[in-house]
């Protein structure tokens, strides 16, 4: 009952939605969108899951006075500010003005964005070591990081201003973009697909039950 | 207000900055309240739009939603140990409805979508700029087909990369490189740009230096 039932869960639902696309009337249609609603709602429950359970490990931490614990303390803390906040607020917690908007504009917002833009440095230092024409799959992979950077930034418009139009940085860079990178991609984006198309199938079929902590 | 809202992003922004540096107290307390907030700002949205706004606003004309509220319950019961393993329900609902889902989307957008726009005429990359047999757009257009198509020889594992076969793997990893190379310059120039925010900022907002 543990594995066999999952199984039949995944089974039905995955040829509800295959089936729904090509025959999208009544009754699969409608079958689509209570599937599409169940998943919003089990989502949703998936992610408060995933916020109970860093509130248990935290609080687990800062009780057990374990190391860094005064970090878990304000994990808890934070979350619970903005938890509080958001559901005292009501529907309109997103509106101009309210404290929720306040804490997402003036502590969410600038943690996040330099969260990400401190990746710019880690970035540079692993091109150095990447880009090392050692061979000429490696001086391809340079000249077209080159090409792009140098192309899509002002002064790359200004040192080949002198170039004929359709032959200057910004252009070369729009040109690699375009076509050898887009066939690159391309050739990605397939093998991906089918890959997806086929562990689908598998997962689909009851091939694949890692999901429900695999096994026979 | 509005000084003590500048003067703290400016606390967490530099708390943030010093893990170059080196790992310190300040960065860590920076990150413990963006985790924090992160998972706040989740739990709210969520709570707020798909349990409220999808269940409670809708279960009188759509019954059938009480369903999805119970598998969502089943999934919390994730935190009780002895009785977690239900939790594979829910869990097996989402596996298997984004398997239908991915199966069918991805089968039409990332293959025959993709195949149908290699299938490039020579002449010209698109009709609706009007006939072109210039030598950049036969040029460019048999860069996209050959392009994607040794691509796709180098992903072929099934076949020993040799003779003919292996010198069109070869050439789908000069493809493959440059993919790479230009995907890098792109993600360099997007954390660049989020950097030159962040300045801006420090620099604009809060201590005023530029205008």
């Amino acid at each position: 009952m543990r594995r066999e039932i999952p199984l039949l869960i995944t089974a039905i639902v995955g040829i509800g939605f295959v089936i729904q696309y090509f025959i999208p009337h009544w009754p699969f249609s409608k079958m689509s969108d209570w599937f599409s609603d169940w998943f919003s709602i089990v989502g949703a429950c998936a992610i408060i899951l995933g916020a109970l359970n860093l509130m248990k490990v935290s609080v687990e931490k800062t009780y057990r006075r374990k190391e860094d614990w005064g970090y878990a303390a304000v994990i808890i803390a934070s979350f619970l500010l903005m938890t509080i906040i958001g559901i005292a607020e009501g529907r309109g917690f997103r509106n101009p003005g309210t404290s929720f908007d306040w804490l997402y504009n003036y502590v969410y917002i600038p943690l996040s964005a330099t969260m990400f833009a401190i990746l710019a440095f880690f970035v540079a230092s692993a091109s150095y070591r990447a880009f090392r024409a050692r061979n000429f799959e490696a001086t391809l992979l340079l000249i077209a990081a080159f090409f792009v950077m140098i192309g899509r930034v002002p002064v790359g418009h200004t040192l080949s201003s002198f170039m004929p139009v359709g032959w200057q940085l910004s252009d070369l860079a729009s040109w690699v973009m375009n076509y050898p990178q887009t066939a690159g991609q391309r050739a990605i984006m397939i093998g991906i697909g089918l890959g997806i198309v086929s562990t689908s199938l598998r997962i689909i079929l009851g091939l694949e039950r890692a999901h429900i902590g695999g096994g026979k | 207000m509005e000084h003590f809202a500048l003067w703290l992003s400016a606390f967490l922004t530099l708390g943030i900055l010093s893990f170059l540096y080196k790992d310190n107290p300040w960065y860590k307390l920076s990150e413990a309240i963006f985790v924090g907030i992160s998972a706040g700002f989740w739990f709210v949205t969520l709570f707020w739009d798909n349990l409220v706004g999808k269940f409670w606003d809708g279960w009188q004309d759509e019954p059938m939603l009480f369903v999805g509220a119970s598998l969502g319950f089943l999934m919390l019961l994730r935190l009780v140990p002895r009785i977690g393993w239900i939790s594979r329900w829910p869990l097996a609902f989402i596996v298997g409805a984004t398997s239908g889902l991915w199966l069918m989307n991805y089968l039409a957008s990332n293959i025959m979508v993709q195949v149908r726009a290699t299938i490039l005429p020579l002449f010209s990359t698109s009709y609706a700029s009007g006939y072109d047999a210039g030598w950049g757009a036969i040029i460019s257009s048999l860069v996209i087909v050959v392009g994607t198509f040794t691509g796709l020889v180098y992903f072929f594992f099934s076949k020993e990369h040799k003779g003919a076969f292996g010198g069109a793997a070869r050439v789908g990893i000069f493809f493959i490189m440059i993919t790479f190379g230009a995907s890098f310059g792109y993600t360099v120039m997007s954390r660049m740009s989020l950097l030159i925010g962040r300045m801006d900022f420090l620099l604009g907002d809060w201590l005023g230096m530029i205008g």
